[in-house]
């Protein structure tokens, strides 16, 4: 029989896994509103980050409308551009990406994969949820105060945030500050409880090394987080001092339209290295989720293993180790000193060893597989080809001589759309196909998802590949309009133009999504149980969908990791993880949950 | 036709795509106007390295999919780690990463050493305008200090630096650059983050209120260029224009010869708001500006 069973050698270790008390709703409201089932929080923590992604992508539209057909739109001006980059900016990064991959996708896939029942401090992540919220409604509000929200750019950069000559000075960056501090507040609640999951309630058998690279990717991009955001926690409370107290943290002395301020003796340049050892994490804080569940999509839809496991987890600890010393390369033209540019270029360029890796091993995991070409399969391979295209110009950037001519123009925007804008979001879109069955019990209509996978990856690829040469032109990012530029060519102008109408289309496309999404929730297809044929735990579940506690009277052990597929000699082309050795050479197929009660009298 | 074979087609079509919008973009950088042709030496080779990389995953990707896509009953390979392949892909990425790197920080080096002989200007940003500062006579910039910025001296010249008073001063025009003498560019901001930036010269450096920051090129084609402002500062950013031109010694001289210096500009506002107070008043105020009083010796 050991042959069949290629990674189920050791043994379960006897040691009971102490069960934590469930908390019980006892209401609607406390079930549905003030719950404190990581499922339903991770639902509404996913409704709401793409409620606010509509207002960001929205104003993509704009921005575009005016990049495309600069002059023709008379109700946006400059001040109003500036406002839409940088609450589009924030708002895509921070409160739709981190928000979704982590309280959505992290709050539903951990407990469940990991095999416990909820997370470990149910209470503390319904708060969590709550501050996340209310960091929104300060954000959204911001919209409607005098002087409108901040116009600084996403990177928020002093003194200009919070000088006259920014729209938004007035209110609009006091409460970009306040939301900030305000989502980090409500992101640590969280994160601390993913973390300590994965850590403490795994169930028996689930080695830190048989659990699916999602959770290690969510795990790893928590720990980043947890450390970075307090850079920028404090950065923010910096800044508000400086603008309301009159504190000179990053503010020096300064002359603003003729006018002596009160400042002296702060320093711009420390701001942005605060920013920056938040933001370049950051990245790796929504890449690393996308790592992890590309990984998995890859695996079961190509019906085999994922290739180099063990390099794919220490690839992940690398690349998150690594993520706290590159942070200057968004930084090579800020006047810091110049020899910094040695170390953090070649920092960087490392950085690129370990990353690599991952795409060969997901490329050398559809090797002699067995290749289903479903919805998350197809954004699985978008994202291959998006995530190659913008990893690569992202070693232009941080070569950083290669940097100088090209920062601050179009190439940095195109640069980090495709590599954490784009392919973040075709991995999203995946996932959702994927899991959508799990929560709902139906599944997403195949033909609004082709159409929107096909739209999606050749616009989002046609919007965003011309830009680099825009940028290696000249052309600059956070530009109203060119005006006359004696460098830039009529054609510039006709390509922005087409580039809007490909943006508007995309746009389109989401909306076809959204439908899809609501639509199925009462028409989908009903879907039998594991309708991917998925080895991993979440799908293993006593009732389906997954009700309250997960897992039926038992939490499920695990024998295996989860990517036995195409074992030789098993009867399906499948072995899920409870599936103990001497049960193997039973069809796993149509009973997934067959296992499920077998073992571990709860306590 | 083949199971796969639309998809695997389209993941081709996008990577030829790719490679093909490369070779024919008619949006490629400006010519060359300095001496860093070297930094386009490096992105030239940056291309080809990624480029090689970008055909061969995608080509792989692509091939995977139309070899191995789905057939009812068949297996795929149960083969979950291959230490030889694993390490040959590692040790052919860091060849890559260290081809790109060594040459990369060899011209950083150049970039970040700025010759003996270099000639040094000053280029101050403020909210939302471009102004210049040439050393006069004595070939040394005066120092400067923002809490002397007022209308009668909007550059903040130290007043009581001898070495600031032949200081040649540009405000609202274009600056002019001798061709194929090498220039630090000392850059200096009285307000917020800016970035002077002529793309044909290829070298950037933001201006930071608070410190002197600085670039060096050499012009070495003449004509007018384009100055943006790449750093954002606030709504006026996109219009934050100005132009340089490249000239021969001789004409550069010929331009040098009719701009202002500090002490000048300080006589003709001088006798302007002396001009101004007479008609306004009969009350005197004249020396309390300090603009004629000669010197003091400072220290630097
Ligand atoms: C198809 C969808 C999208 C379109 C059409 C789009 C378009 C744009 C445009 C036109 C700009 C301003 C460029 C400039 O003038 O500098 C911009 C900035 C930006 N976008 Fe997007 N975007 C999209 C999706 C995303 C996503 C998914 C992200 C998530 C990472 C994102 C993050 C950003 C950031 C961080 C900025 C910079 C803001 C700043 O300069 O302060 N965008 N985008
Ligand atoms: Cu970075
Ligand atoms: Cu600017």
């Amino acid at each position: 029989m050991a042959d069949i069973v290629p990674t189920a050698a050791e043994d379960i270790p006897s040691a009971e896994v102490a069960e934590v008390d469930l908390y019980h709703a006892k209401s609607w409201w406390t079930k549905y509103v003030f719950s404190q089932d990581a499922k339903v929080i991770a639902v509404q923590y996913s409704c709401t980050a793409i409620a606010i992604g509509l207002v960001a992508l929205v104003l993509s539209w704009l921005m575009r409308l005016q990049l495309g057909f600069p002059e023709s739109f008379s109700f946006i001006d400059a001040s109003d551009y500036y406002q839409f980059i940088t609450m589009h900016g924030m708002i895509m990064v921070i409160y739709l990406l981190t928000a979704l991959f982590l309280g959505g996708f992290g709050n539903y896939l951990i407990p469940l994969m990991v095999g416990a029942r909820d997370m470990v401090f149910p209470y503390v992540n319904m708060l969590s949820f709550w501050v996340y919220l209310l960091a929104v409604v300060v954000l959204v509000a911001s919209f409607f105060v005098p002087g409108g929200p901040t116009g600084a750019g996403w990177t928020l950069y002093p003194p200009q945030a919070i000088l006259s000559g920014t729209p938004g000075s007035e209110y609009g960056i006091i409460l970009m500050l306040v939301s900030l501090a305000l989502f980090i507040i409500g992101f640590t609640m969280g994160g601390l409880n993913y973390v300590v999951t994965v850590l403490q309630a795994r169930t028996r058998g689930m080695t830190l090394m048989r659990m699916p690279l999602t959770v290690w990717g969510i795990f790893v991009a928590t720990i980043l987080a947890l450390l970075a955001f307090p850079a920028l926690f404090v950065g923010a409370v910096m800044m508000l001092f400086d603008r309301i107290l009159g504190s000179s943290f990053f503010m020096p002395a300064i002359v603003v339209m003729g006018e002596q301020l009160s400042y002296s003796g702060g320093s711009p340049i420390l701001f942005q290295h605060l920013f920056w050892f938040f933001g370049h994490p950051e990245v790796y804080i929504v890449a690393l989720p996308a790592f992890g569940i590309v990984s998995d999509l890859l695996s079961v839809h190509a019906r085999r293993h994922i290739f180099g496991y063990r390099m794919m987890v220490w690839a992940i600890v690398i690349i998150g180790a690594l993520s706290f010393v590159v942070w200057a390369h968004h930084m090579y033209v800020s006047g810091m000193n110049p020899w910094f540019g040695f170390f953090f270029a070649t920092t960087t360029l490392i950085i690129a060893v370990p990353t690599a890796l991952k795409v060969y091993n997901w490329t050398l995991t559809l090797w002699r597989a067995n290749i289903q070409l479903t919805l998350p399969m197809l954004f699985a391979l978008a994202f291959i080809v998006t995530f190659v295209n913008g990893g690569i110009t992202g070693l232009f950037l941080g070569n950083v001589v290669v940097d100088v001519p090209l920062s601050d123009t179009m190439f940095v925007v195109a640069h980090f759309h495709m590599v954490m804008g784009v392919a973040p979001l075709l991995v999203i879109f995946g996932a959702i196909y994927h899991w959508y069955p799990l929560m709902t019990g139906r599944m997403l209509d195949e033909k609004m998802g082709k159409f929107h996978f096909w739209v999606t990856f050749i616009g989002t690829y046609t919007i965003f590949l011309p830009l680099h040469y825009l940028g290696i032109l000249g052309v600059p990012r956070r530009y109203f309009e060119m005006g006359d530029t004696s460098f830039i060519p009529d054609s510039a102008q006709d390509l922005n133009a087409f580039i809007t109408v490909a943006a508007l289309i995309v746009g389109f496309a989401q909306l076809v999504f959204l439908y899809n999404l609501f639509r199925s929730l009462r028409h989908g297809k009903i879907s039998e149980r594991n309708p991917w044929k998925a080895a991993s735990l979440e799908w293993q579940t006593a009732a389906y969908p997954p009700g309250h506690g997960n897992f039926g009277e038992h939490l499920p052990v695990v024998y295996r990791w989860a990517y036995d597929y195409g074992v030789p000699g098993a009867p399906d082309d499948f072995i899920p993880q409870n599936v103990p050795n001497n049960a193997v050479a039973e069809s796993h197929a149509e009973a997934p949950s067959a296992a499920d009660d077998a073992e571990a009298p709860r306590t | 036709m083949k199971k796969g074979f639309g998809v695997a087609f389209m993941l081709f079509l996008v990577t030829a795509g790719t490679v093909l919008f490369h070779v024919f973009s008619p949006w490629w950088w400006t010519p060359l106007a300095s001496n860093w042709g070297y930094i386009d030496d490096t992105i030239i080779l940056t291309f080809w390295i990624t480029g090689v990389v970008f055909v061969a995953v995608l080509g792989f990707t692509a091939y995977c999919v139309l070899r191995f896509s789905y057939q009812e009953g068949r297996r795929s390979e149960y083969k979950p780690e291959n230490k030889k392949v694993e390490w040959w892909l590692t040790g052919l990425t860091s060849l890559g990463v260290v081809g790109m790197l060594t040459p990369g920080l060899f011209v950083w080096n150049e970039f970040v050493s700025v010759p003996k002989d270099a000639a040094v200007i000053e280029v101050m940003g403020q909210q939302w305008q471009w102004s210049y500062r040439l050393p006069g006579k004595d070939g040394v910039l005066g120092t400067t200090d923002v809490r002397q910025v007022n209308d009668k001296n909007p550059f903040g010249i130290n007043m009581k630096d001898p070495k600031g008073r032949d200081d040649v001063l540009i405000s609202g025009e274009d600056l002019h650059l001798p061709l194929d003498k090498p220039v630090k560019v000392l850059l200096r901001s009285l307000d917020v983050l800016h970035d002077f930036y002529v793309p044909q010269f290829r070298a950037k450096m933001d201006m930071v209120p608070g410190v002197v920051t600085y670039f060096w090129f050499t012009p070495t084609r003449t004509g007018t260029f384009d100055a943006l402002c790449f750093e954002l500062c606030g709504v006026g950013h996109y219009a934050m224009r100005s132009k340089v031109v490249v000239e021969k010694e001789g004409a550069y001289q010929a331009w040098l010869k009719k701009q202002q210096t500090f002490a000048q500009s300080l006589r003709a506002a001088e006798k302007q708001s002396g001009a101004e107070s007479k008609v306004a008043s009969a009350q005197g105020s004249g020396n309390a500006a300090g603009g004629g009083s000669p010197p003091l010796v400072t220290g630097r």
